[in-house]
């Protein structure tokens, strides 16, 4: 019981941290990107090329994978999306020529990865050593999975909700309309939105592959959880990102330890449609 | 051109393409029956995404549920039956998906259906291996390929003969001023979910047929062959390229891009969904609204 809800909680505190990029991406750059799970996976086979090739631990890969999923995203930003932003005459229209554009940006990432590793699925061993936690043992990485999930957000809220930075990506969030009223550089905030969400990506991928294996075909999955994630939260609440993420993680969890591992997917979106019936704006959402 | 003209040559082109199979080697009644079923599969979908914008990323979840149901049920029940219960369960899976989604603000329909398909099939082979303990099915249906295209193109027709219905009908009036501005249709009176919902059933189930009819051309089956996300992709593509809000659209893209594919897949199947990508992302750049309407808008700008 014990393991499960640790377990729950690595697993969760991931996709926390991956649902904060993604929200951060949708809720201010206004970009609804299908291909952030393949850069999640992307960032997967770079630590493993890393670990195994240049034998680069996880935590040292961060240093290298994190900045790159930044710069990659500022320059797909401001190659494909920026474009789509000046021709798109209303939020609605981005939205769908976003969701058009990271659909066929997914199969290049997948094409790309599929080329290069090949569809097996892939894992290495880190820090793999049992520790007890409580009376029942974990294994070390998965403790430094969380542990590293939920430091790195909490520093994201804390920037979001403190910083004057915070405040010009949250004041996009809320009035995209007003905010160039007060002499912000909307572009730009979206620009780094963006880019912040790429390397939330990538921070992700690095936690992830520590102790999961990937393949990768696995990205609609991770993007999958992501939004649910996203809206279960409230769409742009990173608070609720956190705590919808946890929760996911918990009865994916659950549901393979007490009913049946092939049921997860299941489950995740039965949670979806609950929450599409009763609470549509997510918990933390306004309406 | 004038509907008087119009039917008569329709007609003419139908016939020809159905005497085709009589004249041509085996390999290319092959290529037009894929060519058939990828020209069904992007009109179905466009009937209810071009004019309503929402875009649907689960066509595969249709298609493989069609397919499915004809592997399980081709032993038990005469073929005609099978292919009424393969349409009756698209239906029925497309009027939950629409009554959950469709309600709400058109993101939510799209993250939906982008899962749906994975959905399914991690369902169907969770469903296989614990329940019927059975990985992989056979379809043994005395079909030839001529068969499966006869009864593609007859569903192609009917396909496009509902859109065409479709676009001339109060309906199709609806549809538009739904795609034009919601709040306005609702204002008009129009009750916009059930319109979504209605033409969301239909091409569902149509694109559902078109797996359930193209099931016995594998004779093996199983749930990574017939949920293949390509199908999805290529679905939306074409019908993007063709143009989605124009009866012919659909058919003009469908038709190029499934000679270029087989090429492709054939040449470098290796970097297959790459290119596929990269085509893609170029066509949403270049093409937002489809080659039509780009040809049209060349040919005013020629004027002017």
């Amino acid at each position: 019981m014990l393991e499960h809800i640790v377990n729950g909680l690595v697993l969760g505190g991931t996709y926390a941290l991956v649902a904060m990029g993604l929200t951060i991406q949708y809720g201010i750059a206004r970009i609804m990107n299908l291909s952030f799970g393949d850069t999640i996976i992307a960032a997967c086979f770079a630590t493993y090329l890393l670990f195994t090739t240049l034998n680069v631990g996880p935590l040292l890969a961060l240093l290298v994978i994190v900045p790159a999923g930044y710069f990659l995203s500022l320059g797909v930003y401001r190659v494909i999306m920026k474009p789509l932003v000046d021709r798109a005459p209303d939020a609605g229209a981005l939205e769908v020529d976003s969701i058009l554009v990271t659909f066929g940006l997914l199969f290049v990432i997948q094409g790309v990865l599929l080329t290069v590793f090949g569809g097996g699925y892939t894992s290495y061993s880190f820090l793999n050593q049992p520790l007890s936690v409580l009376g029942t043992a974990v294994a070390v990485n998965r403790l430094l999975a969380l542990a590293l999930s939920l430091g790195i957000g909490a520093i994201l809220v804390v920037v979001l909700y403190r910083s004057h930075w915070g405040m010009i990506l949250r004041a996009v969030a809320v009035a995209p309309q007003s905010a160039p009223l007060f002499g912000i550089d909307t572009d730009r905030a979206a620009r780094t939105a963006f880019a912040v969400g790429g390397a939330l990506a990538a921070t992700g991928g690095v936690v992830l592959s520590m102790f999961q294996t990937f393949t990768a075909t696995g990205g609609v999955v991770f993007t999958m959880k992501a939004l649910i994630v996203v809206i279960l939260g409230g769409k742009g609440s990173v608070p609720g990102a956190i705590i919808a993420g946890l929760l996911l993680g918990l009865v994916e969890t659950f549901v393979a330890a007490y009913v049946d591992p092939g049921l997860t997917l299941a489950a995740v979106y039965t949670v979806f449609l609950a929450l599409l019936l009763v609470r549509p704006n997510g918990l933390f959402g306004k309406a | 051109m004038k509907p008087i003209h119009a039917f008569p040559i329709a007609a003419l082109v139908l016939s020809a393409l159905a005497f085709a199979p009589l004249f041509l080697p085996d390999y290319w009644t092959g290529v037009l029956l894929g060519m058939t079923g990828y020209v069904t599969l992007a009109t179905a979908w466009a009937l209810f995404s071009g004019p309503t914008r929402y875009v649907s990323l689960a066509t595969v979840a249709f298609f493989g549920v069609g397919a499915y149901t004809v592997a399980v049920l081709n032993e038990t029940l005469p073929y005609p039956l099978v292919l009424l219960c393969a349409a009756g369960i698209g239906a029925v899976m497309a009027l939950v998906v629409g009554l959950s989604t469709l309600r709400l603000a058109g993101v939510y329909f799209v993250i939906f259906t982008f899962g749906l398909a994975e959905l399914v099939r991690q369902t169907v082979s969770w469903w296989e291996v614990n329940v019927t303990y059975t990985m992989g099915r056979y379809v043994f249906l005395p079909f030839e390929g001529r068969h499966i295209y006869w009864q593609l193109l007859a569903l192609a027709a009917v396909t496009l003969l509902i859109s065409w219905g479709i676009g001339r009908s109060r309906l199709g009036l609806a549809l538009k001023a739904i795609g034009d501005d919601e709040t306005v249709a609702a204002h008009a009176g129009i009750d916009v979910a059930r319109v979504k919902l209605l033409l969301f059933v239909i091409s569902a189930t149509l694109i559902t047929l078109v797996g359930a009819i193209q099931a016995p051309r594998w004779t093996y089956i199983e749930p990574s062959i017939v949920f293949n996300p390509t199908v999805s992709f290529m679905t939306l593509i074409m019908a993007l390229l063709g143009g989605a809000m124009r009866l012919w659209g659909p058919l003009v893209g469908a038709i190029p891009l499934f000679l270029l594919f087989e090429w492709l897949s054939v040449s470098f199947p290796d970097h297959f969904s790459i290119i596929l990508g990269l085509l893609f992302i170029l066509i949403v750049f270049v093409m937002p609204q489809g080659v039509l309407a780009k040809v049209e808008s060349l040919r005013k700008g020629g004027r002017t």
